[in-house]
Formats: structure tokens, sequence, C-alpha cells
């Protein structure tokens, strides 16, 4: 029992990890626009409304807006550019 | 997360918000996308089934994994500006070795067991040269690149080749004339070890020539542990997916809150030659002397009976309205209810329609559903049916569940008694955990 013998690593091949930058800060959120995400979980609608409204009342400055996904787990490309056209930032959520 | 890491691409400061018990997967998928430092904020889970109060009170409350106030993180997030750690270049290579370091055997089990590479029962370790004759199961090149596979969409998927299959495949303990098979499982990129919440598995068809070459079974316990190809087939597909695809660690990329057992094996024959129908395959545009193997994607749930008899309608319809919709049933008969119903005057296709047909529920109970309000009324809104029409129903207004084409029968069994299953199981269309939108049976024949 104590022989060494060779055996195969079982997993497979991990593809290189390319870095990618983080987009740059905001120096503040007063007077934008921030799009508040929601993916389409369930009950993710409630609690992004429950966040704006939370912006309205703490934050009046902000304009916070909601947009939906038009499905879960699937990019959209035409919401991504909506926000980056329309928006200054975005808060995604409730989910991966 | 994935969404957040693109938007970060086009310029746009995000933060996502996520439950705490995915930290520990939010930070892996950053990782692997090259974002290491994206923004990520936490509130307790669940949000299904919180009032609007109840999530009030998370937004004003504190992140459970930062340990800060969660608007804090919020703003900060959008708002500080970003430090040296995130300038750094975060690229960097990544390797699995072919072979690892020499050890006793004693070690080499403790290892893998430890590495979270086995499904916590007793392995074959995968020497040199077990996989050399494993390997003898396919004309295919060792080197030869297979696919590529990942727990599920949004987590990046890792290459394999025909070698690392026959790794897994002799750690599952399969004999090298079932490796063809393993090989095209393995090929259509359909992980048994999704990460999903949901606690999916696969359930894999065998159909054609191949069953009984290798010796499958399809008479007595075809669906359990008494043969050796169904039960190490079925296990080799669940290994390789969780190996091959980079990990099925509980936690970090295993999210199923309740497991599985069908992850461990699930793999059966259909009793071609004691069904009254075509075989499945045949119903697929095959050739009868096609092997095939069909990969559902399913397990979620289980529902049996028998018959059928004087009321099985009454039954069915209760069956078919027990199941969870996101997750359409395959029916799995005996050869003696398949018969009994042809004695009915059923066809397989005949009775398929019959139980979309009679699959009604109240709409108001078809939309209180976690899965169909997430995946399936998007689609509604869109206009898409059948969504779209069990969207607009009222309420109390009767909705059909299914359509002919989400429901599957397969024959099998011992013919003991009249016994039939529906299990979860999706063959195709849309759905959680799984992104082939094609029609999953796949040629064995091409991995021999």
């Amino acid at each position: 029992m104590s022989q060494k013998i060779t055996v195969h690593d079982p997993r497979g091949f991990p593809p290189k990890v390319i870095g990618k930058r983080l987009a740059s800060r905001l120096p503040s959120l007063d007077g934008k626009t921030v799009f508040l995400v929601d993916c389409l979980f369930d009950n993710s609608d409630q609690f992004m409304e429950q966040l704006r409204q939370w912006f309205g009342k703490h934050l009046p400055a902000v304009k916070a807006r909601i947009i939906k996904t038009t499905e879960s787990w699937v990019d959209d490309p035409a919401m991504r550019d909506k926000i980056s056209e329309d928006g200054d930032a975005a808060i995604l959520g409730v989910g991966l | 997360m994935g969404l957040a890491l693109s938007l970060e691409r086009q310029g746009v400061p995000t933060v996502a918000v996520s439950t705490h018990v995915f930290a520990r997967l939010a930070r892996a998928t950053a990782l692997a996308e090259g974002m290491p430092t994206a923004r990520n904020v936490f509130v307790p889970q669940p949000i299904v089934g919180r009032t609007p109060d109840q999530l009030r009170a998370y937004i004003e409350g504190v992140d459970p994994v930062l340990k800060i106030p969660f608007v804090q993180g919020v703003i900060e997030g959008l708002t500080k500006p970003l430090s040296d750690q995130d300038l750094a270049d975060s690229s960097f290579e990544r390797s699995t070795p072919r072979l690892l370091t020499p050890d006793t055997e004693e070690n080499l089990h403790a290892l893998f067991l430890e590495n979270h590479w086995t499904d916590c029962l007793p392995i074959v370790l995968p020497t040199e040269e077990r996989v050399d004759r494993m390997l003898d199961g396919t004309s295919q090149p060792r080197d030869k690149i297979v696919g590529r596979m990942r727990p599920t969409a949004f987590r990046e998927a890792w290459e394999f080749d025909v070698e690392k299959v026959a790794v897994n495949a002799v750690m599952a303990g399969a004999r090298p004339d079932y490796f063809p098979v393993i090989l095209t499982m393995a090929a259509s990129g359909m992980t048994a070890r999704s990460s999903s919440t949901t606690s999916w598995a696969t359930i894999s068809l065998i159909n054609g020539p191949i069953r009984n070459e290798i010796g499958m079974n399809d008479g007595i316990g075809a669906l359990g542990p008494y043969n050796h190809a169904n039960a190490t087939i079925g296990r080799a597909h669940s290994l390789a997916s969780q190996n091959v695809q980079g990990g099925s660690v509980p936690g970090e990329s295993y999210m199923g809150t309740l497991g599985n057992w069908l992850n461990y094996t699930a793999c059966f024959p259909e009793a071609e030659e004691r069904s009254p129908w075509d075989p499945f395959h045949v119903d697929e545009g095959f050739k009868p002397t096609d092997s095939t193997v069909s990969i559902f994607f399913g397990g979620w749930y289980t529902l049996s009976g028998f018959g059928p008899r004087e009321t099985w309608q009454d039954r069915f319809t209760r069956m078919l309205t027990a199941t969870d919709f996101y997750s359409p049933p395959l029916i799995v008969m005996d050869p003696l209810v398949a018969r009994a119903f042809v004695d009915l005057g059923y066809t397989k296709r005949s009775l398929i329609e019959w139980c979309a047909e009679h699959a009604k529920l109240p709409a108001r109970d078809y939309w209180d559903d976690q899965w169909t309000q997430t995946l399936s009324k998007p689609l509604g809104v869109a206009g898409i049916e059948p969504y779209a029409s069990r969207l607009r129903a009222e309420p109390g207004d009767l909705v059909n569940i299914f359509t002919p084409d989400d429901i599957k029968i397969v024959v099998t069994g011992g013919e003991t008694q009249g016994g039939f299953k529906m299990f979860s199981g999706r063959y195709v269309g849309r759905g959680p955990g799984t992104e082939n939108k094609g029609k999953p049976t796949f040629l064995i024949d091409e991995w021999r």
C-alpha cells in the first residue's frame, strides 16, 4: 500500500483569465441618473422599487430609474446600450 | 454578476446586489471574468416571499457580508475612486496538470476526496494503464477536444479532451466498451452538475443497438443499481461534468439547496423490443439502427403510480398538475402500462396530447411560482406564446400548463407490475439551469 503510483488529473482545461478594467467611478451621484436593473428574479421588482423609494427619500438629487432585462439569465445588449447612453451608473439585482 | 461586468466594460460604474449565500460564487465569477474587484453588495437570503417592508429593512440594514450599511456599500461602490488594486492587471494563466505527483493509493484517494473530485463514493484511481485501456474503447485520438462545459450559463466554460473524459470514466468504474456513450454525453456540453439552486440533475436515455451491445438493463430494476453499464455510464457523466467544468463545490460552484440523488447516476435504456410504440429516438427523427443518448434536464420531482385503472384520467390529471410546470414531465412507464394504453386505443402521441389537454390549473396557481415568475412571465410580457395567453387569463381561468411538445414518454421496466413515473425532465425549451435550447439527442456512433 505504500508504493507510489501515478494517476491522471481529472479536471478540464481552464481558460486564461483576461484582466479587464472597471469603469471610472463617479465623483458624486448628485444629479446623476442611476439605473436600477431588475434582473427579473422573483420579487426583485419589489426590491428595486424599495431601493428607488429609498433614493427618493434620502438622496433626492439622484435620478433613480428602474429598468428591466427582457429575460432572466440572458444578456441584454439593448438594455446595456440604453443604460450606457442615458445613465451614469447602474445597480443590478437581485441575483447573479 | 455577468451583466454587471458587461456594463463595467461599457464604461458604466456598476454595483451588483446579491444575497449573502452567493458571496463565494460571486467572488469566483468576478475573478474568472478578470474583474476580481468588481463591486458587489449583499442582502440576506431570501428575497422571494419577503414583503416590501422586509425588503426595505434589508436596504436600510447592514450588509451581512461586508459588515457595513448596505447603502454605504452601494454609494461607495459607485463613487469611491479606483484603487491600485482595481487598476492592477488581473490577467493570469491557469492550467491543470496531465498527471498528479506520484503518491500512495491511500493518499491519492484522500486527495481526490479533499479536492471535491469525487461524488464522495469510492472511485477507481485513474492510473495511466487504466486510462489507456479506457481509450481503447474509442477510435478518437486522446488529445481531441471533445467540447466545453460550465455549471451554469453565466460561468466560464472549461475545455476538455478525450483523455480527460476517459480519466473520469475510469474513476466511475466504467468499462471501455461503454466509453463511446460516455464521450457522447460529455460532448453534448450538458452538465450533470448544474450549479442551480434548484438541485437539477440530468436523466440520460439510451436508444438503439448499443444498449444490447454493452449489456444495459431495460428489465427489472432498470432505473436502479442492478446493472453495471446503466450505473457506471451515468456516474461517469456526473463525475466528468463536475471535473471537466472546473468543479461542483457547495457554496462556490454548486448551490442546489436540497441536492439530488440523481446526481450520482441516472442513465437507462428504453425497452424497445417490448414497447408497443416506436422508440424515443425514432420519434425524434433518428433511424432505429442509430444508437443515441437523449439527455433530459430535471430530476427535481418524481411522481409515481399504477395503471391505467378505471380512474386513470383523474390520477393523471392530479399528477400532471402536481408537477412543477417549469420542468415538464418525462413519463417513464413499464411495458405493461404502455400496452394497456394501447388496449384503451391510445398511441404514444395521442396519450401525450391527452395529457397536455387535461393538465390545467387556474392562472392564479400557475403564476404563483418563483420560476414561472422569473422565467415565463417576461416571455408572456413580450407576447411570446403560450405564456402570453396564460398571462392574459383571469386569475380563476383554467390555463393549459404544458404543450404536447413539452411531454415525453419512454418505456422501460421488468413487467413485474404496471408502474409508471413522472420525472421532472425537460427535453427542449427554455428553463432554469440549462442553456441547451436545441434537441438533446446525440449520435453515439460518432464517438466509437
